[in-house]
């Protein structure tokens, strides 16, 4: 019971503040906003038993990439507001349309899978010797997830040379 | 599930509305992390860790996206002095 209220709560906070992210006026708060999505999506994480997601989380969104948003934002110091030109050709109508399509398309796949029962995936769950759920991330990522892991990790430092590129004034 | 999909479809909806792209890229955060929730809750519903650790890739690819773009929108912006995806048009034939 405790835990049903404890998901809708932080569930309503984290559709409120999606929404303020999208419609919010000034970029600044909307990045403000996003930290606080992102912290309560890490709460989220907690509820459903992944801690050690939760961490990652909060440290990398919360800490690193929102950052990252807000250094672009000071950086680039708008002196006329980007949504005063407007298109005469873009139709906002369009993509509302378009995103409730997508909407109804999600509503029919879960309607759709819920009339078949979950097959069941007990097989990768009794090969782990370890409990607690940190260990458990870990001992999958080095063993049946190592060669995903190591690509992970050569396309973060490919990204990391490629920002350092692109942001460069001259090389 | 409704939440994530929810989530997603704030996310799409800001890509679609939107104007300056620095909403844009925060949208398509959002819908990362949709997917991420997502793949905990099923991760938490079958009682196995392997959504989660897919859950880290999809975090680690979203953070090289995020230091990637942002390094497009500056070099953009050094050259235009704009973020207004309609007045990106060098590519333009």
């Amino acid at each position: 019971m405790a835990e049903s209220i404890a998901f809708y709560t932080i569930s309503a906070f984290i559709l409120g503040f999606g929404l303020l992210v999208v419609t919010t006026k000034d970029t600044v708060h909307s990045v403000l906003f996003l930290v606080l999505d992102f912290l309560f999506v890490a709460a989220l994480y907690v509820l459903l038993g992944a801690q050690f997601l939760a961490a990652i989380q909060v440290l990398v969104y919360a800490g690193g990439i929102v950052v990252l948003y807000l250094f672009v934002v000071m950086l680039v110091n708008l002196k006329r507001p980007p949504e005063e030109y407007r298109d005469p050709r873009r139709r906002s109508v369009l993509g509302i349309a378009l995103s409730v399509a997508v909407l109804l398309e999600l509503t029919a796949i879960g309607l759709y899978s819920r009339s078949y029962p979950a097959p069941a995936l007990a097989a990768g769950a009794a090969a782990m010797p370890v409990t607690g759920n940190t260990e458990q991330v870990g001992w999958l990522l080095y063993t049946s997830y190592l060669i995903p892991f190591e690509i992970a990790s050569m396309l973060l430092l490919v990204a990391m040379i490629g920002a350092i590129v692109l942001a460069k004034r001259e090389l | 599930m409704v939440l994530s999909a929810a989530l997603f479809i704030i996310g799409v909806a800001g890509v679609m509305m939107r104007r300056n792209i620095i909403i844009i890229f925060m949208s398509i955060e959002l819908i990362l992390n949709a997917v991420n929730i997502n793949l905990v809750a099923y991760s938490n519903q079958v009682q196995n860790a392997v959504g989660q650790v897919f859950a880290i890739f999809v975090i680690a690819v979203a953070a090289a996206e995020a230091a990637v773009g942002l390094g497009i929108i500056l070099a953009f912006y050094r050259n235009k002095e704009t973020v207004n995806i309609d007045e990106m048009n060098l590519m333009r034939w």
